[in-house]
């Protein structure tokens, strides 16, 4: 095993490009449990610890260019205004030491179909910006997943940052456990409200071999809040509704059976969390509504 | 006025401080906040090995051929061992000589060690292990009671001769244990209201935090020394020397730091292999298991299936209990036939009941080897008794407490085997203590105004809920636990006791066996020489085998026997300081021929507190020194027909209020409240005391709703790590209020009852009786998962 | 590889360390620093707590190399870097301990111990950045840390204790 320490991004991508190979480690916290269980022997490590760019986020437009390394603990800090379903996703995340250490570039090369950040990246909308020597390119985060931990990075790419759209409306995010803290997601949903193209996005983790969108829920639940001018009124959302938009979103599952959970279950408590988290994001879209008419 | 008054005597050790009733600190407590505090896995030689196991991929094999030419070629290997390379014994086991060294031509369970490697570096030794080829032939699997008792059932173990071999009805069941008491036939004929319950407990697992770990260090003189972490020094000492060919005096052992051990520490784990790689390289060689290796290098808590029969009258009066009690022992004894013993005998509770009618056996099967955890067989039954109580209080239209007070065992009672409860067994009044416990405010999640607290509800911080579908339960359970080692056992400890004076201070020094393994045996032993002895600086000498054995640290027994045995010891010393005082001052004053004399506060007193002289006078340049042997009360074997016999040396009793808030669309708890009562005789360090029933207690709420090792059923296990078999977060932990009675039993030191167990009994099936409570469901195992909230 | 790196303040050179070692391996293994405990690897119950440049992290979960030119402290370590942080001189007794060390044995918080040192780095980082915790926040902040043997409410006394003791101080 070889660990290269590369000093810049340029470096790093250098390194990446002629040891493809290479498994990049920045928080540690999926490759070393893999490596301490020998469950992996990777011929090269490639830190990223030093590479300060990973560590940065900053606006870049409708978006939060997020450094690849930030760890959960600085997005739970520093981005529940602009990423709140990120920040609500990132408090479930292990433990504070993993969050003070993990971040969303890890949980996306991981591409584990329970990783927390996706969820909610998928419903908030993102894009990973994959770069390699050849030059950098953004592929949507609906696509990046491909299958059970793989994703679509090319062998000699690097997750640089993600760039995820501000919220412009209630986000939630929502994960079953069969304990209080520190545990995997059996299942998990994220929603977010946009209200401002009056659509609804989610992302359900660890429910089928990547994590997906429910659009046939989205498709319906953006019409019939249409159809009701519900977006307008302010009004709640009639109970019917939020079952259908959870069996709706159930229905978007593909799980399995294991250790952690019975595929029945992960149905069922999809359709409970869908119809949650909608009911929270739409009472906060209405007291912020209500708020707006006062002012 | 002037009021005369006869002085009341003082007795021994009321004036010197720091003796027993108070809670002093640990000995250890410094190094272990330091970080200073040596762990079996600290432990650093120089020229020091490191050796791996290799285990078995499959639950039931053949081994057709072994190639170690890999292994050997790895550059930094030093050996490589499998069955051929033992010198002597090939086999070892607490009870039965059953458990091969490393197989012997058969693997029986998945993970069973098949090779062992010592290397340089732990990376090498894996990568050398790795190598090792092993073909294997797989063979038919038994995993439960009716594929290991089926006509024509693979047999675990064909050849077996040991002492339960000639009474068990089918070679794959290791012992069965019937108790017979009254005419259970004539009592379900009278009885107005049965009703009947099966009942299923998974697979827990202690998961103490350190893992198994030890140093072997080969002597100049052909022995070895071992520095490990166990609970018990002399039984390892008794399997590993005949593994090794030496005699006993030649295998050394030191207890190094215990990062717990909860019953899983009883078998040998790397003990004899260590010794084995040391005495081949003749280097030292240290083994430390990794969480997942962990998992399979001890045994775990039996898992049990449950058939239970209860019958009462119409006012309540339980008529009969008929029960059969099936725990699968896996592919090795370890200790199945005295948890056998403990389920049998206890299998219906802390209650007076006439008629039973109760079996349990354990089975050889291919699943991984049971045997103790914290609880011990009592676990199991307790469950599965408490749910028909409360099943039987349903049917009776009866509040459940007030059923279980109605038939709570007291003082004087008969268990089913016969045997009388001769010091208190106050059940009632536990009931009654939690019962009486102000209920924790309802929804405490609900902040003023402002978001809910998602830290207080169930899931916690998933964010599952805001109070949808969260209902509240109330549930409470009673158990009985015996405290030692039961069924005839020569269950003794040895003590060893220094007095003597250093720099003009008298100081003494204790010398036990017994296994610290955090549940402060340390600090009791020196609160114990305090108060017997008088003085106030006692130094714990390590545990190690130069001194004679303490038996287990387990069976919750430990204070009782161990303490025993130090307070004897001390006695004896006692006597001798006074002896030698009379030798030397007896003529100075009468009181040393006429009164009764007291040690106190560094000096020999009269018991009205008057001083007669300085230790370090008396003693001057003369060291006492004791050993002692210390016994309980003999006990008896059950009959292997009736169950009948004097089998305990004592019972003790706890009692648990669980208030639970179940989000019943998810599926989810939050336990809000754990309230325990629990007699503990007599407190000898109240604040370990209330550690340890909060622990147990807590490690009762793992069972009840997150903790199983999930075996699959080809008898593979499928959660080996901490990321999937779950224990308690501190945030799935409630507050856990304690009420502690001091109800002296005569028979005991100081009137103690042993502590450790009996909180980890009624905690699970209070628990589940609040899920019930909260959910209207049966909820007939544990742990109790979503599914079974959700029907899913 | 070799690793050059701070612990406790003091410069710390490792050689010949494997490129799949842990920063916990080569504190307890080649350091001889066996206060951070190895129970899981997995970073399922934060018995190897450090502080990484003064962040709380699993050190089972940081390879040692990227512990190259920064700075740890351990449980070893945590007595002075208490007294460093309050603005104290060192230590002139080296049996000093911090006071949530000292609250963890007055409250009968240490059992087995194993946890104890990963706990007591946690708790410090707490307190220090949250002096007057509620329950709640000290159970979300102590939740990646298991115990097995005290069933957490001594852990609680302890860090309770440790911040009224800081109050009245300060």
């Amino acid at each position: 095993m070889d660990f290269l320490r590369p000093g810049s991004w340029e470096e790093a991508l250098a390194a990446k490009a002629e040891h493809p190979t290479a498994v990049p480690i920045a928080g540690g916290t999926d490759v070393m449990v893999e490596i301490n269980f020998d469950h992996r022997r990777p011929e090269y490590l490639l830190d990223l610890n030093r590479i300060g760019d990973l560590y940065e986020w900053g606006d870049d437009a409708g978006d939060v260019r997020l450094g690849a390394a930030v760890p959960y603990t600085r997005i739970i800090e520093e981005l529940g205004g602009p990423l709140p379903g990120l920040a609500l996703a990132s408090r479930t995340v292990g433990s504070p030491q993993i969050r003070n250490r993990g971040s969303v570039g890890g949980n996306l090369g991981a591409a584990s179909p329970a990783g927390d950040a996706h969820p909610a990246l998928l419903a908030a909308g993102a894009d990973v910006e994959a770069a390699s020597v050849r030059g950098t390119r953004l592929i949507p985060v609906e696509e990046f997943y491909t299958g059970v931990k793989r994703n679509a990075l090319a062998p000699d790419e690097l997750i640089r940052a993600v760039r995820i759209r501000k919220a412009d409306g209630p986000q939630q995010f929502s994960k079953v456990g069969t304990r209080n803290a520190m545990v995997i997601a059996v299942c998990a949903f994220g929603l977010a409200l946009h209200p401002e193209t009056r659509t609804v996005r989610t992302g359900i983790g660890s429910a089928a071999p990547t994590p997906v969108r429910a659009r046939a829920a989205e498709d319906f639940l953006a019409a019939a809040l249409a159809d009701e001018g519900l977006w307008e009124s302010g009004a709640p959302v009639p109970p019917a509704l939020a079952r259908q938009f959870g069996e709706l979103a159930a229905g978007a599952c593909n799980p399995i059976d294991d250790v952690r959970g019975s595929a029945r279950y992960r149905r069922h408590a999809v359709a409970v969390m869908a119809r949650r988290t909608l009911g929270w994001a739409w009472d906060a879209y209405r007291g912020r509504e209500r708020t707006a008419r006062c002012a | 006025m002037d009021v005369s008054r006869t002085p009341t005597p003082l007795s021994q050790g009321s004036r010197t401080p720091g003796g027993i009733g108070e809670s002093t600190q640990r000995p250890d407590g410094t190094l272990k906040v330091t970080g200073d505090f040596a762990y079996a896995s600290d432990l650093w030689h120089e020229d020091m090995l490191w050796g791996t196991t290799l285990r078995s991929p499959h639950t039931h094999a053949r081994i057709l051929s072994v190639d170690l030419s890999g292994a050997f070629a790895t550059p930094g290997v030093y050996a490589v061992l499998t069955c051929a390379d033992l010198p002597a014994a090939t086999r070892y086991g607490l009870e039965i000589k059953d458990t091969p060294v490393l197989a012997d031509g058969v693997v029986r369970y998945h993970g069973e060690p098949v090779a062992l490697v010592a290397a340089d570096h732990p990376e090498t030794a894996r990568r050398a292990a790795a190598k090792i080829k092993v073909e294997y032939e797989p063979l038919p699997v038994v995993t439960d009671e009716e594929s290991a008792t089926r006509p024509g059932a693979p047999l675990l173990h064909p050849d077996r001769t040991d002492a339960h071999a000639p009474h068990v009805p089918h070679p794959n069941i290791v012992h069965r244990q019937p108790v017979r008491r009254g005419d259970v036939a004539a009592a379900r004929a009278a009885a107005d209201v049965v009703v009947t319950g099966d009942y299923e407990v998974g697979m827990q697992d202690q998961a103490f935090l350190g893992p198994e770990s030890g140093l072997a260090v080969p002597a100049e003189d052909g022995g070895v020394d071992l520095y490990i972490a166990t609970q018990w020094l002399h039984a390892d000492l008794r399997q590993i020397a005949p593994v090794l060919g030496l005699p006993e005096d030649k295998v050394r052992m030191t207890l190094s730091g215990v990062g717990g051990a909860f019953g899983g520490r009883e078998d040998l784990s790397m003990q004899a292999h260590a010794c084995l790689l040391a005495l081949r390289t003749g280097r030292p060689v240290k083994m430390v298991y990794n969480r997942y290796e962990s998992f399979f290098g001890h045994v775990h808590r039996h898992p049990a299936k449950l058939h239970y029969e209860h019958g009462a009258t119409r006012d309540g009066r339980l008529l009969f209990v008929s029960c059969r009690i099936v725990l699968d022992g896996g592919a090795y004894a370890s200790s199945s036939p005295a948890v056998v013993g403990n389920a049998a005998s206890l299998a219906v509770g802390p209650y007076v009941v006439e008629n039973v009618d109760s079996e349990a056996l354990a089975l050889y099967t291919n699943n991984p080897p049971c045997g103790a955890m914290r609880g011990f067989g009592a676990v199991q039954a307790c469950f599965a008794y408490e749910a028909q109580m409360d099943r039987l209080a349903a049917a009776l239209g009866m509040d459940p407490v007030e059923l279980r007070q109605r038939n709570a065992m007291s003082q004087g009672a008969v268990m089913p085997t016969g045997q009388v409860v001769d010091s208190p067994a106050p059940v009632a009044e536990l009931l009654r203590r939690v019962k009486a416990l102000p209920l924790p405010p309802e929804r405490e999640w609900e902040s003023a105004g402002g978001p809910p607290d998602i830290r207080a509800l169930p899931g916690g911080l998933s964010n599952t809920t805001h109070g949808e579908g969260v209902v509240r339960g109330v549930g409470y359970a009673v158990g009985i636990k015996n405290v030692g080692f039961s069924e005839g056992f020569d269950d003794y400890s040895t003590a060893r006791v220094r007095l003597e004076v250093v720099a003009g201070q008298p100081v003494a020094t204790v010398h036990t066996a017994a296994a610290e393994v955090g549940q402060g045996g340390v600090t009791v032993h020196a609160q114990i020489v305090r108060t017997e002895l008088g003085v106030t600086q006692v130094t714990i000498h390590p545990a190690d085998t130069r001194v004679g054995s303490a038996g287990s640290t387990s069976a919750s027994r430990q204070t009782y026997v161990t303490g025993g045995a130090v307070r004897h010891a001390c006695e004896a010393v006692r006597e001798r300081v006074l002896a030698l005082g009379r030798a030397r001052f007896g003529a100075a004053h009468p009181a040393w021929q006429h009164a009764e004399l007291l040690l106190e506060g560094g000096k020999v007193t009269t018991d009205g507190g008057e001083a007669l002289a300085d230790l370090a006078d008396v003693l001057e340049s003369e060291a006492i020194d004791v050993e002692l042997e210390w016994r309980h009360r003999p006990t008896e074997a059950f009959d292997p027909r009736s169950g009948q016999g004097n089998g305990h040396v004592q019972y003790s009793f706890a009692a648990h209020r669980a208030v639970v808030e179940v989000d019943t669309e998810l599926g989810l708890v939050k336990v809000v409240e754990l309230a325990c009562a629990q007699d503990v005789g007599k407190a000898l360090n109240p604040l370990s005391v209330v550690g340890q029933i909060q622990g147990g207690t807590t490690q009762g709420l793992g069972l009840a709703v997150m903790e199983e090792i999930v075996v699959a059923e080809d008898g593979r296990v499928r959660n080996p790590s901490f990321t999937d078999y779950l224990i308690p977060t501190i945030l799935d932990t409630p507050a856990i209020p304690v009420d502690v009675l001091e109800l002296a039993d005569d028979h005991a030191p100081y009137g103690l009852r042993g502590v450790g167990e009996a909180p980890t009994l009624s905690s699970t099936p209070a628990v589940v009786a609040a899920i019930r409570q909260a959910t209207g469901l049966p909820l007939n195992r544990v742990p109790v998962r979503p599914e079974h909230l959700t029907g899913t | 590889m070799r690793v050059n790196f701070t612990v406790n303040g003091r410069p710390q050179q490792a050689d010949d360390v494997w490129e799949g070692e842990s920063l916990l391996y080569v504190l307890r293994e080649r350091l001889g620093l066996p206060g951070s405990k190895n129970a899981c690897e997995q970073g399922e119950c934060g018995s190897c707590t450090v502080r990484l440049d003064g962040v709380p992290v699993c050190a089972c979960l940081v390879a040692a190399g990227q512990a190259e030119g920064r700075e740890v402290v351990t449980v070893e370590g945590l007595a002075a870097y208490a007294r460093h942080r309050a603005g104290r001189p060192p230590r002139e007794d080296p049996a000093e301990l911090s006071p949530v060390q000292q609250a963890f044995i007055d409250a009968g918080a240490v059992q087995c111990g194993f946890c104890t040192p990963g706990l007591l780095v946690a708790a410090d980082d707490l307190l220090e950045h949250n002096p007057d915790p509620s329950d709640a926040d000290i159970r979300e902040a102590l939740s990646g840390n298991l115990c097995r043997c005290t069933g957490y409410e001594k852990i609680l006394d302890a860090v309770r204790l440790a911040a009224a003791r800081a109050g009245e101080a300060g």
